[in-house]
């Protein structure tokens, strides 16, 4: 058994033994990846984190919590969303958090978690079901944060030009739209990097200090 | 078919843990502030929860969400053990998003140049 004193001995925890923050680091950002199932979200956040990928669950409703999360909500069997998640240490004093979940038809105390605070999105879509795309958007419009969309192209899906898929997500003239392949390192870093390039033309970015 | 979801359970009783508080004290608390337990603090007489939480943080400075993510908690039991034990002296807040003046024109250049090194 272990040498060192029980007190000492650092029990691991269930998700795995942590990769901690460095010392330097002073900020920590965060960008939301969603889209529907099966588009790709923990593909792209595994592809670029530097920590194994984590994940939590959020019940949807809890005995005398938030118990109008459940209220219109069809499905009682969904009684968890899930999150995954990554980190990408972006300077010595910044880090970038990554946070993958699938949409939702209406806000979850989740979404708002991640939601608060964020650059912004990026929206995975796939050709074959683009309207599958669209509660996630509404949501994020919704909230009033700006997205690019990343569409991933799947082996064996249609390939359309980039006008006809702008106008089957009916989306607005300057939201970015890229191809992506969120197994590939680099096409999933230029995908984040086309999103960020986009929230820095947006003209609102002035704080809203009342 | 996928079979059921064990976690349940064991989401039943994370709620249980938080003396049935589903909300944190503070609000401040964002699911990426990086917290840290403070050096040389004892965890005795937390709960086996606050503990866990306790120890995890020793060893560096982890996000909200890597709390919940390691302990297997959901997002909303964490941030109310969080801010219990930053209200008791046990855990700091080192960093979090400057909410405030957000989104940062520096911020944004930041992320994309971290981004553009990294191909
Ligand atoms: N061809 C292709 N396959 C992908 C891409 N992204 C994900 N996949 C595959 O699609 C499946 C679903 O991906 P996953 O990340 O689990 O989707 P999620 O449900 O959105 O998290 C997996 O088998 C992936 O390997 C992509 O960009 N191109
Ligand atoms: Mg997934």
């Amino acid at each position: 058994m272990g040498s060192a004193p029980a007190s000492d001995r650092a029990l691991v925890p269930p998700g795995g033994t942590p990769s901690y923050v460095a010392d330097s680091v002073r900020t920590a950002a965060k960008i939301l990846v969603v889209g529907h199932f099966a588009v790709g979200k923990t593909t792209f956040v595994g592809t670029l984190s530097e920590i194994r990928p984590l994940r939590t669950e959020e019940p949807l409703s809890q005995a005398g919590a938030h118990v109008d999360d459940l209220a219109g909500v069809p499905d009682k069997t969904a009684t968890t969303v899930a999150m995954d998640f990554g980190r990408l240490t972006l300077s010595d004093s910044l880090v970038l958090y990554l946070f993958g979940a699938p949409g939702q038809k209406r806000f979850t105390r989740l979404w708002t978690d991640m939601l608060q605070g964020a650059l912004g999105a990026l929206v995975l879509a796939d050709t074959r079901r683009l309207h599958q795309s669209f509660d996630v958007m509404g949501l994020l419009e919704e909230f009033g944060m700006p997205y690019a969309v990343a569409v991933n192209q799947f082996d064996g899906a249609p390939h359309f030009p980039e006008e006809e898929i702008r106008e089957a997500l009916d989306l607005l003239p300057d939201t970015p739209l890229i191809g992506c392949d969120a197994r590939d390192t680099a096409s999933s870093t230029k995908a984040l990097i086309a999103l960020v390039e986009h929230l820095q033309t947006r003209p609102a970015l002035a704080p809203q200090e009342s | 078919m996928t079979p059921p979801r064990k976690r349940e359970q064991g989401l039943v009783r994370a709620y249980v843990v938080t003396d049935g508080r589903a909300h944190p004290t503070r609000n401040t608390l964002d699911i990426v502030s990086l917290v840290n337990a403070v050096p040389g603090r004892s965890p005795a007489g937390l709960t086996p929860e606050r503990r866990a939480v306790m120890d995890l943080c020793r060893g560096g400075a982890l996000s909200v969400a890597e709390v919940a993510g390691y302990l297997a908690l959901p997002i909303s039991v964490t941030k109310v053990l969080i801010s219990d034990l930053i209200d008791s002296g046990h855990i700091i807040a080192r960093a979090a998003i400057p909410k405030a003046q957000l989104p940062d024109v520096q911020l944004l250049q930041e992320v994309l140049d971290g981004l553009r090194a990294r191909l």
